[in-house]
């Protein structure tokens, strides 16, 4: 009898890239949790809605590309990529915003480029910017906590608002981060004291704070699963702290806002744990991952601060990606037995 | 005679024909001192050619060939040397590297040494004549032997031998060249991933025979 | 005081599972049937082959030699027979056929005496790495390195650190862990003598994971009780227990952890000033140093869920797989793989027939359940896991990449020569990418490109070379002409001024006057009359064929083939009164001159000359000059000087010689009746040669003073002699180098003796065989003779035809080793088989008509002749 011949290492760990995707879906669940109690079902009709259009449109391709569908869908980066999609997008969005979406970030941004482990971008936020610049209208209407409203949107009335734009009335309210952007002449103390949306709020405003600390929760899971490591994440946050405590100017009427509402207000957690942890897209030392990390968060304050745009996890996110060769290219590690670590030109002649 | 009192374009005129006097000696001096001999493209073009010397391309050998290649011939020439030799000459020259040349043979994936069968050689010496690497030995009515390291199997012996005793053997894999294959890049990709790709022929038989 | 650990880089945990083959207590294996021993169990050159198919070998008998200094001697493991020396399955990754030394046992056991020695720490360093080697030693941890090359480090590098290597960090193997238990005392005093050859390094460390708490407790616990024994250097040695994590048994990685020192990239461990020995190597060489014996054995773990018992066992080297297997209840139908090793840097086996090596550390034969088929690879999805688990620093995935890309510049620039293969990348992989795969193959490929870049390099000199040569050539050939030219004028002068003395002439140079010669080769008549009777009879051989090829031809064909019979006749006509000619004018001439002797100018010699170059050149030349007559008379005078020197010396010499010294007479006595034979059968012949003696004059080869241009003459005159002068030669030179080796052998010291003596009776066999071939030859010369034209093959280059001689005389050697019998039965077969090529050519020639149709006609004939000789035979 012959056995059967393979190279050696014959055992395997017992991960898997298809139980890591696994892990990370449910990593979004409390995130998600939040949303829907405190913004209603829009999220769920969002993610429901782009899983649609991105498995779809991974199928297209890969049959385009004369791929096994069963293979590639099983792996669940396409679901990942949906999700996330459907968690950035605002709730009720119509929906063919979240198709546009979809569509950029499945067949532009991942299968155009090779499928998946050969995106240079994250899919999710290349679809999300997509239509935040398409359609700023639509992308700026995010709903009111429930707090603030008389009642949750029913299943029904939102469904009717995502696909004909009707259903709700009123239910748009400017976010934590467009109030603090807006401000240019009252003291910070002023602006919380003004709105309904910051006073009921005890870190960031209502909702806000909850699905961020969902997010966080999430992300903490992950660690501790050892899904990712800890340096893109702490990196992003702490520097992002520290641009915060800088600009705060004890809440001046230029102040930038408080440590407190950049790290709980926006995408701050979901971008810290679930984007640039896209190994994929990011850097891939640790010490890459660190640099990576800490310039998302740069970015994110500033542009937060000083751009057009009130929330920019998306944007930093993407120029980051444009970097993410050129960190790794100076972050090579000192190989065994080397006295130096390789220089970024060096090229052997064989 | 103040040479500021000269007319401007005169003075121009002077202090330019005067550069490019010095820089032109210098030029010229340096032409001589540091002249270089021979035409250093063409070693390093014949260094990427295979060195089998067996005329596929058109010329009585691989530097011919080179100097071909200097002059602004095409470099998909030689099948010998197959894709990589075409790339890394695309490489050395700063071009796009074009597709083999099928007019001029094809790349084959397995090399090959002469071999003579020994009993059939009538010993006519028309292949030790034939051979550019003076890899094969004999003598007239003495019976031919390949010396299997030194060939490089570019078959320019097989055609003149009048009995066809000379033939092309694959060469052997041993111990001292046997090496790891690169898993196929397309195990995953091709197919209802084949998880039967894996398996011996004999298991494949034994799961059809069972269905 | 404590050793410090230094942490490892990367590194991951596989499941450790050690305790299956811990359970049962170690056992000894029987013997099996039939042994197999690789020549290549080691790094470096295969072993040599010491023993021939048949012989009787006992245990610890060294049955393959170390063959070059970086290779290590084998030895046969019990006591049987050698039934093959063979291709056999051999455990290596590539699942090729080794050469391996077959010996079935016989079950009896029986060992040589194993010479120990009381006190190895009194013998000096060359004595033991020679011991070391000998007892064919090399790593057991699972590369195999011949430990006599790593214990004699360049003398520059100053060793202050020993290592034994009890890591042991693959999962499931636990033979160390055993050994460690159940040899304690036998490491801790071999690693004490490891040092004592090293020159007393400052530490001794044996590293152990922490995960055989059971082997470090006997390992101190023998050390504190050895502590009392008066070892050099005890004081010294240090139990050293780490954190379990893999590859943390990597000899590089191991000194990383015990000294926090790196190997340099493409450096030995000894640079750093350290050698590392793993423990079962250790025991190896305290138990060949000791007590004199060599590795026969090794404990080898038996692991795997396809086993009704897992354990480990002590197993005969050389013992088959499957037989170790079944002794532990080998399910053969529940195996999933059969890996030799680890399961970590194992490599699969597709044959359970490869034997136990001196590698093998362990066998694992898993379940599917317990080692699946390998998954599917996915895509790289660049988690950076494999950076984090690799041990060596590299970045695995960027390496997959540029793999994939076959970027081989890439791939070095990122240290790809530096990876270990210990497969953590693999392992940790989410996406089940064979990486360590793509790294095997990409190093093969960089160096097969190294190796094909040296072997274009050296066919482009060979080309330029021969370029160089064919110029030359030409260049000669036109100097020829113009001296030839210029010879020729010189003639017409000399002949214009004085006809009669034309004839006589001396010419200027070399060259004219072999010119010179020629032309009184073509010249002479008998010659031409032979030529022209040629050329008649090949135009009526032509003739016939074209008639006969024209009567069964229709239609285009036969007109076609009218003309050519036409032609033929004409041919026939023209040679015809051609010869018919010549042979008038001959006839009104003097008759051919028969005394070969005055056409050859060199025949004067003077044997008493001064110079003794002069005299041996001279010697040799008469020798050359001599016929075969002549020649064996000579041996015979010579063999009775000799033979008269033997009995003097044998008289002289003392008892134990004496025997030695008569065996030698005795065989010169036959000799010489042998010879004297030979001597009246050529008389016999002798007549009938001095007719056909060589009417050719040969070029003598002393003559010529450019050294090539002889070595080529001689060449030559070795091409035109008739195949019997050829092994006549041969025996000749057998005989001298025969009498130079008696010679030898009697003054040579005791101990070399035998070795001279089994080189004079291997001589001597050679000349039997030899001499025998001759009386054959002769036996077929004579009906041949008259056909051989041999000096038509002049053309050609003499460099290469006298290789080719070389080989001819090679196999007729190979045919000397037969038996008489299928020799003949082989000769007839061979001639069968040529019989029947030549006819098929000789068709295929009619059929085009060839002009070669006459050559290969006569050969045929030719065979045809020689079969008939041989069946009648």
């Amino acid at each position: 009898m012959s056995f059967l011949r393979a190279s050696s290492p014959h055992a395997h760990a017992a991960n898997n890239t298809t139980k890591v995707m696994q892990t990370v879906l449910l990593a979004t669940l409390p995130g998600l949790l939040a949303l829907t109690v405190f913004f209603g079902p829009g999220s769920i009709i969002n993610i429901l809605l782009a899983l649609i259009f991105c498995l779809a449109g991974e199928a297209l391709v890969l049959r385009l590309r004369k791929r096994p569908l069963g293979f590639y869908l099983r792996d669940y980066s396409a679901a990942v990529t949906a999700v996330l999609l459907g968690l950035a997008l605002p709730p009720y969005c119509p929906w063919w915003v979240v198709m546009v979406a979809s569509v950029s970030a499945i067949i532009i941004a991942k299968q155009l480029y090779g499928g998946m482990g050969y995106n240079p971008f994250n899919p999710a936020m290349v679809g999300y910017v997509v239509v935040l610049i398409s359609f700023p209208l639509q992308m700026s209407q995010w709903p009111s906590p429930a707090s603030l409203l008389e009642s949750l949107p029913s299943i029904s009335a939102s469904i009717s608002q995502v696909f004909t734009g009707q259903g709700l009335d009123a239910y748009t309210s400017a976010t934590a981060l467009d109030i603090v952007k807006q401000n240019n002449s009252q003291l910070i103390s002023q602006v919380y004291a003004d709105s309904d949306l910051l006073r009921s709020g005890s870190l960031a405003g209502a909702g806000w704070e909850w699905v961020n600390l969902g997010f966080l929760m999430g992300g903490l899971y992950l660690l501790y699963k050892k899904v990712f490591t800890w340096h893109a994440p702490v990196a992003m946050l702490a520097s992002l702290s520290l641009f915060a405590l800088l600009g705060y100017d004890s809440g001046s009427s230029q102040s930038g806002g408080s440590l407190s509402l950049h790290l709980f207000s926006g995408a701050t957690m979901l971008g810290a744990f679930f984007i640039i942890t896209d190994p994929v897209s990011s850097a891939v030392s640790n010490k890459g991952r660190l640099i990576f990390g800490a310039a998302v968060g740069a970015l994110v304050y500033l542009i937060r601060v000083l751009g057009n745009y009130p929330d920019a996890v998306a944007f930093a996110v993407l120029l980051m990606n444009f970097a993410a060769p050129f960190i790794d290219y100076y972050t090579v590690p000192r190989s065994y037995g080397h006295a130096k670590p390789r220089k970024a030109t060096e090229k052997q002649e064989p | 005679m103040d040479i500021s009192s000269l007319h401007p374009l005169v003075l121009a005129l002077l202090v330019l024909g005067g550069l490019a006097l010095v820089f032109g000696a210098i030029l010229g001096f340096a032409a001589v001192r540091y002249k270089i001999e021979g035409n250093p493209i063409v070693d390093q073009i014949d260094n990427l050619l295979p060195q089998t010397q067996c005329g596929q391309c058109g010329h009585p050998g691989c530097r011919p060939y080179a100097e071909g290649i200097a002059n602004g011939e095409e470099i998909n020439k030689c099948p010998p040397g197959g894709q990589d030799t075409i790339n890394s000459i695309a490489d050395l020259l700063g071009v796009d590297a074009p597709e083999l040349d099928a007019e001029h043979g094809t790349e084959s994936e397995l090399s090959t040494v002469a071999y003579i069968r020994e009993d059939e050689c009538i010993g006519c010496t028309k292949c030790i004549q034939a051979c550019p690497m003076d890899a094969i030995l004999g003598a007239a009515k003495q019976m031919h032997t390949v010396i299997a390291d030194e060939c490089t199997g570019c078959d320019l012996c097989v055609e003149p031998c009048p009995v066809d005793c000379i033939e092309m053997r694959e060469v052997e894999v041993t111990m001292q060249n046997w090496k790891w294959q690169l898993p196929s890049p397309l195990a995953a990709v091709n197919s209802d991933i084949i998880a039967s790709d894996r398996q011996t022929p004999q298991e494949t038989k034994q799961e059809d025979t069972a269905a | 005081m404590s050793q410090l650990i230094y942490p490892l880089r990367g590194g991951v945990h596989p499941p450790e599972n050690k305790q299956q083959s811990l359970q049962s207590p170690l056992r000894r294996l029987a013997i099996p049937g039939e042994l197999v021993f690789p020549l290549a169990q080691h790094i470096g050159a295969p072993a040599k082959a010491v023993v021939e198919i048949g012989d009787r070998v006992l245990a610890g008998q060294m049955i393959a030699e170390p063959n070059g200094p970086f290779s290590a001697a084998i030895h046969a493991s019990t006591s049987g027979t050698v039934s093959a020396i063979e291709a056999r399955p051999i455990p290596h990754a590539s699942g090729l056929w080794g050469d391996c030394i077959v010996v079935a046992a016989d079950g009896k056991d029986e060992s040589i005496d194993f010479v120990g020695c009381e006190n190895p720490f009194k013998i000096d360093h060359e004595s033991l790495i020679e011991k070391i080697r000998h007892a064919g030693i090399a790593g057991m941890g699972g590369a195999g390195f011949p430990s006599a090359v790593k214990l004699n480090p360049p003398p520059n590098n100053n060793i202050d650190t020993l290592i034994i290597n009890g890591t042991e960090c693959e999962p499931y193997i636990t033979a160390d862990d055993v050994l460690m238990q159940e040899r304690s005392e036998d490491i801790i005093r071999g690693c004490t003598l490891l040092a004592h050859i090293l020159n007393g390094p400052d530490r001794i460390l044996i590293g152990v994971e922490d995960n055989k708490p059971k082997a470090i407790a006997a390992l101190e616990q023998s050390l504190l009780k050895l502590a009392a024994e008066d070892l050099p250097g005890i004081d010294r040695v240090q139990v050293v227990s780490f954190p379990t994590k893999y590859p943390s048994g990597g000899e590089k990685q191991l000194i990383q952890i015990l000294t926090g020192k790196e190997v340099p990239s493409g450096g030995l461990p000894a640079h750093i000033g350290i050698v590392v020995q793993n423990v079962g190597t250790t025991v190896a060489i305290w138990e060949a140093i000791k007590h004199g014996k060599p590795l026969i054995e090794r404990i080898t773990t038996v692991v795997g869920e396809s086993l009704k018992e897992q354990g480990n066992a002590i197993v005969k080297l050389g013992s088959p797989s499957q037989f170790v297997l079944e002794q532990f209840g080998f399910q053969e139908k529940s195996c999933a793989r059969l890996i030799a090793g680890g399961p970590m840097m194992g490599f699969s086996l597709p044959d359970s027939r490869a034997p136990i090596v001196k590698t093998s550390n362990c066998l694992l034969v898993p379940s599917h359940q317990e080692m699946p088929d390998p998954a599917p690879a996915q895509a790289c999805i660049r988690c950076g896991h494999c950076a984090e688990a690799c041990p060596a620093g590299l970045l695995p995935q960027q390496l997959y990449w540029y793999a994939q890309a076959k970027e081989h510049d890439r791939l070095l620039a990122h240290n790809l020569m530096d990876c270990i293969e210990c497969g953590a990348c693999s392992f940790v992989c989410p996406s089940s990418i064979p990486l360590v795969q793509y790294y095997r193959a990409s190093k093969g490929e960089i160096r097969q490109a190294e190796i094909e870049k040296e072997k274009s390099d050296r066919s482009r000199q060979r080309f330029e070379f021969r370029q160089k040569r064919i110029e030359r050539a030409e260049a000669e050939k036109e100097a020829k002409r113009l001296a030839r030219k210029k010879a020729a004028e010189a003639a017409k002068a000399k002949a214009a001024a004085n006809a009669g003395a034309a004839k006589t002439a001396p010419a200027a140079d070399p060259v004219a006057a072999a010119m010179a010669r020629v032309q009184a080769q073509q010249s002479d008549p008998a010659e031409q009359l032979a030529k022209l009777e040629r050329a008649v009879n090949n135009a009526r051989n032509r003739l016939n064929s074209a008639e006969e090829k024209w009567q069964q031809a229709e239609g285009d064909q036969k007109a076609k083939l009218e003309s050519r019979f036409k032609q033929a006749q004409l041919r026939l006509q023209d040679a015809e009164s051609k010869l018919h000619d010549f042979k008038q004018q001959s006839a009104g001439q003097n008759p051919a001159p028969s005394n070969p002797t005055s056409a050859s100018p060199t025949t004067p010699l003077n044997i008493d000359s001064d110079d003794p170059i002069e005299r041996a050149k001279a010697k040799a030349q008469q020798r050359l000059s001599m016929s075969p007559l002549e020649k064996a008379e000579n041996n015979l005078s010579s063999l009775n000087d000799r033979l008269k020197k033997a009995q003097e010396k044998a008289s002289e010499a003392d008892d134990d010689k004496r025997a030695a010294m008569e065996a030698a007479v005795e065989k010169l006595k036959q000799k010489k009746t042998s010879l004297e034979k030979e001597i009246d059968e050529l008389k016999a012949q002798a007549p009938l040669k001095e007719n056909t003696a060589t009417a050719e004059t040969p070029v003598d080869p002393n003559s010529i003073d450019d050294p090539i241009e002889r070595a080529k003459a001689k060449a030559m005159q070795r091409l035109n002699m008739s195949p019997a002068e050829k092994l006549q030669n041969s025996l000749q030179a057998l005989q001298t180098r025969l009498a130079k080796a008696e010679e030898k052998a009697a003054s040579a010291d005791e101990d070399r003796r035998p070795a001279m003596q089994a080189a004079v009776e291997k001589l001597q066999e050679k000349i039997k065989t030899v001499e025998q071939e001759i009386t054959e030859f002769k036996a077929q010369e004579e009906p041949a003779k008259p056909a051989e034209s041999a000096n038509e093959s002049s053309g050609i280059p003499l460099d290469a035809a006298s290789a080719a001689i070389e080989k001819a005389k090679a196999k007729a050697a190979a045919q000397a080793q037969m038996s008489d019998s299928e020799k003949h039965a082989a000769q007839v077969e061979s001639l069968q088989q040529r019989i029947q090529k030549a006819q098929q050519r000789l068709d295929k020639a009619t059929e085009e008509g060839n002009d070669n149709v006459d050559a290969f006609r006569l050969g045929l004939e030719k065979l045809q002749a020689k079969l008939k000789e041989l069946e009648s035979e």
